[in-house]
Formats: structure tokens, sequence, C-alpha cells
């Protein structure tokens, strides 16, 4: 049991429309590691942990967590999947009507009979692994975008999930607050042992906490590896990723017609 | 020109089809509302919670505008009815306006643009930062959570608000007529209470601020919830919210009051 993989990925298709955004791929997520998904803007990676969360359906092939595949489950039987793994959205989506508090108590007063005086024990816990026991009492308005990043990773831990997913959970902060969540990323999974995947743009940060990477271009996988493998690629795309270089395999220009057509330059010399 | 006779047939069945999915759309979204109120009819908390938020923060100006309305169907009424000597038949006039018509349809109208905006702007907000998806990630349904309290909320609200709104026209009627103008107090009252009907005019009027309660809320929480998740979607949607409100209200009224009033004196 505790062998397999908790998050398998098969043979993955999925378009919007007509629009192929993942084709074929296929991931294997360990038990209790942490795992990175990288790859550019838009190639897919939100939709990829939709995907894994049940929100979308394949157009063929499966994901399977727990040894059950996703879109298959009944709602109940989704409802009660989703109650063990969580997802920290790319902006928080801290409930804006809600405490800091009432945040990371939502899910233990949605899903458990614990009594308030437990769910107060709990939720300070939470709160005081993250470092923000002291701003319990804060409306999310009131957070900057590093605190706010920090309760939504304690409202996803709220409910001790197996899996929790990342959505570019560095975008926006400052180098000390990346650090941080990184850091908390890497502790909480050793320390919970959970699993947790994490979509990130950040090449360094992430590379120093994650124990595996998978690089998605164009809706496949590019390239995958350990950190240590991934910093020794020889592959042109790991390597553009790595180094952040303008132009390689991923091109600089978004196709369009030539430079002088456009600018309606060959009409004018002919 | 066959090709285009073509291409204007194929955009009318497109239109018609397109408006019958959205007719469809709108009635399933509703019955999942209604299948889905469990929760919160189990958890009053959470309905409460949100009466505090479209009655109790729409009562002010509830309140305020029937004063005035009252106040001035007090002056009109009166102008009018003492050229026939029939002043004291003020009291009358403005109770029967106000509950029969202008309670229901102008407090319909206010709490379409103080709570139905307020509904379909926050729904809609949720949804734009990702917070409705969340919720569903954390496997509690955003509709029994977040869309069916501020339904019923809307709905108990509703006849409430349009309760208080012809109480207090009443009141600005008797300050105008009785105590600006002097019309005898004890008719005033006593004409008052013997036209007025509690079968055909109170109760009619209540079915008609029930119904409008039901369409407001309904039409903001609808908007909310599918708006497109942008500024702007949102920023539509609230204003679709006020308009597509106005116009069922006064549609709806037009209505209920034919087959109400047939054949009543
Ligand atoms: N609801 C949607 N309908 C249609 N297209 C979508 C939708 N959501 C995302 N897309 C498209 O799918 C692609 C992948 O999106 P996404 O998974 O969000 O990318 P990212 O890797 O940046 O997270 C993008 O090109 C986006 O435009
Ligand atoms: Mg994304």
């Amino acid at each position: 049991m505790t062998t397999n993989p908790l998050v398998e990925i098969k043979d993955l298709n999925f378009s919007y429309d007509e629009r192929a955004i993942l084709k074929g791929i296929n991931m294997t997520m360990p038990r209790g590691k942490v795992i990175a998904i990288m790859g550019g803007s838009g190639c897919g990676k939100t939709t990829l942990l939709r995907l894994i969360g049940g929100v979308v359906a394949p157009s063929s092939g499966y994901v399977k967590v727990d040894n059950q595949i996703v879109h298959e489950l009944s709602r109940n039987k989704l409802f009660s999947l989703r109650r063990k793994m969580s997802m920290l959205f790319q902006f928080g989506a801290l409930f804006t009507d809600l405490s800091v508090f009432d945040n990371v108590a939502f899910q233990m007063r949605e899903h458990t009979d614990l009594p308030e005086s437990v769910i107060r024990d709990l939720v300070f816990m939470k709160l005081h692994a993250v470092g923000l026991r002291g701003a319990h009492n804060l409306m999310p308005a009131e957070l900057s975008g590093g605190m706010a990043r920090r309760v939504a990773l304690a409202r996803s831990i709220a409910l001790d999930p197996m899996l929790v997913m990342y959505d570019e959970p560095f975008a926006g902060l400052d180098p000390i607050s990346l650090s941080v969540i990184g850091n908390l990323i890497r502790r909480l999974t050793d320390a919970l042992g959970m699993t947790s995947i994490l979509v990130t743009h950040d090449v360094h940060q992430s590379l120093k906490i994650v124990d595996y990477v998978y690089f998605i271009s164009e809706g496949v996988i590019a390239a995958e590896g350990t950190p240590s493998e991934v910093r020794e690629s020889v592959s042109p795309f790991v390597h553009q990723f790595i180094h952040s270089e303008v132009d390689g395999p991923v091109p600089f220009h978004y196709p369009a017609e030539k430079y002088a057509t456009d600018l309606n330059l060959e009409n004018r010399i002919a | 020109m066959p090709r285009r006779i073509v291409i204007g047939i194929r955009g009318i069945g497109h239109r018609v089809i397109d408006s019958v999915w959205r007719l469809g759309y709108a009635a399933r979204f509703f019955s999942l509302i209604l299948l889905k109120s469990g929760t919160s009819m189990r958890r009053f908390g959470l309905i409460i919670r949100e009466l505090y938020f479209t009655g109790v923060l729409t009562m002010v100006i509830i309140l305020v505008s029937g004063l005035f309305v009252g106040m001035v169907l007090g002056l009109q009424g009166y102008e009018t009815l003492q050229k026939f000597g029939a002043e004291t038949a003020v009291g009358t006039l403005v109770a029967l306006s106000l509950v029969r018509e202008l309670g229901p349809v102008v407090a319909g109208l206010l709490f379409a643009s103080r709570a139905g905006s307020a509904i379909t702007a926050e729904i809609g907000l949720m949804k734009a930062t990702e917070q409705l998806e969340a919720m569903g990630m954390m496997a509690v349904d955003p509709i029994a959570r977040v869309v069916a309290p501020r339904f019923w909320a809307g709905v108990i609200s509703m006849p409430l608000l349009a309760a208080m709104f012809s109480a207090m026209g009443v009141f600005g009627g008797y300050l105008v007529a009785v105590v600006l103008i002097g019309v005898d107090e004890g008719s005033f009252w006593s004409q008052m209470q013997s036209v007025v009907d509690f079968r055909f005019d109170i109760v009619n009027g209540i079915i008609k601020t029930c119904v409008f309660g039901v369409a407001i809320t309904a039409i903001a929480v609808f908007e909310g919830y599918n708006a497109p998740p942008t500024a702007e979607g949102v920023s539509g949607a609230t204003t679709r919210t006020v308009v597509t409100s106005a116009l069922v209200i006064l549609g709806l009224d037009f209505v209920l009051t034919s087959f109400m009033f047939r054949g009543v004196g």
C-alpha cells in the first residue's frame, strides 16, 4: 500500500474545446516526496493540477490518486477524496469575508464535529507552523502577499491532507518570503508525511527543495529528473529554462508573418 | 444571394438555440439551489449572517424612501381629493397605493439596486479570485455554502422590507395630510381601516413581494455565479442584475396585478 505511488498519470490528454493543452503526459509521484512541475506560462500546469483534483476530466488517459481513477469517481467519492488532498491557489484564494482564523478553521468546521475549543487549538497550531499565530485576527485584505500565501498554506494543511498541490506559490513574492515559503513546503511535507506537487517558474528556489522535476513544454514532458540530474542536463530546453536564456528551443518570437511583410517593406522596395 | 439567406437563417437558429440553452441553464441552476438548500436550512446561522447583509443594511434606504414616497402621495392625494371634497379619503389612497403597488414595486427596485447588486458583486468576485473553486477543492459545495444562504436571505428579507416600506409610507402620508395640512385624524385612519381589505389588498401585496423577492435574488445569484472571472465580467454582471431585475419586477407586476385585481372594485 505505501510502496505504490500516490499519484499516477498515464497517457493523459486534455483539450479545451478543440485546442489540445496536454498531449500524452505520464508521471509517477511517490508518497512523501516534493515533486516540481515546471514550464512556461500557459503550458497547462494549472490545468494538470485541476485534472488531478478532478475539477476537469481528461479527454483520454487517466489520473490515479491513491489507487482511484479520479474522473471515474462518483461525486460523493470525489468529494471524500478531496478531503484528503488540498490545493494552494495561485493568489491564495483566501475567503475574503472570513478572518485568518476562520479561513484556517473553515474545513474543520465544515467536515468535522470537533468542539470549538479543539478547533481553536488546531488552528493555532497550524498558524504557528507558518509563523502567523499573531495574525489570527486579521482579515485577508490586511495581509501582505507573502503572509496571505502562508495563511493559505496553513489552511491547505488544516485537515492533514495526504497530498497538497501548490500553484505557483512563489509568484510575486520578494526573495525572503520566497525562501520562507519554499522551506515551509519542504518542512511541512516531511513533518506531516504528505506528498507535495509544486507548480512553479522559480527554478533556483525549487531545485533546492524538491525531489524530482518534470518540465512541460507544448503539452508534453520535455525533460525530467532529480535536481542534480537536471542541473547536469544537456537537454537544450532544460538548459534554456535553468539559465533563463531568452532564445532557444522555446523561441522568443510568437509565430508571425515575416517581419518585413508586416512592416510593409517588401512592397515598397519592389 | 441564397448563401446570404442560409447564413441569416443559421444566425437566427443559433440565437434561438443559445437563448433556449441559457434558459435551461438558469432553470437547472435554480433547481440546484433548491436541492442544495438543506445545508443552509440545517445551519441557519449561515442565513442569519446573510440576512444582516441583505436585509438589515438595506433597511435604511427602504425606510427613508418609504417615508418620502408616502409624503408625496399624501400631498398629491390631498391636492386632487380636496377638489371633490373627499380629502378624508387621502388615508385610503395612500394605504391602497402602497400595499397594492408602490410598496412591492418600489421596495423591489430599491432592493435590487442595493442588495441584489451587492450579492452579484460579492459572488462574482469570489469566483474571479478562485474562492469558489478553492471551496470546491475543499469538498465544500459552493452552491450549498455560498449561493443558497444568500438566496434564502434575500427571499426572506424582501417581504419584510416591503412591509416596512409600506408602513413608513403610511406614516409619511399621515405626517403630511394630518399633521401638516390638518385633515381630520379620526376619518383618516377609520376610512383607511374600513376600505383596505386584508385578503385582496394586503395578502395580494405580500404575494407580490414574495414573487419579486424570489425573482430578484435568483437573478442576483445567477449573474454572480456565472460572471466571467474578470473585473469587466463582474461589473457587467452587476449592471445586468439591476437592469434585468427592474424589467422583471415591472413585467411581473403587470401580470400579477391583472390576475389579482380582475373585477375587484
Ligand atoms: N477555462 C478555460 N477555457 C479555455 N481555455 C483555457 C481555460 N483555462 C485555461 N485555458 C487555456 O489553457 C492553457 C493552459 O492554461 P493553464 O493550465 O492555466 O496554464 P499555466 O501553465 O500557466 O498554469 C492556456 O493557454 C489557457 O489560455
Ligand atoms: Mg497557472
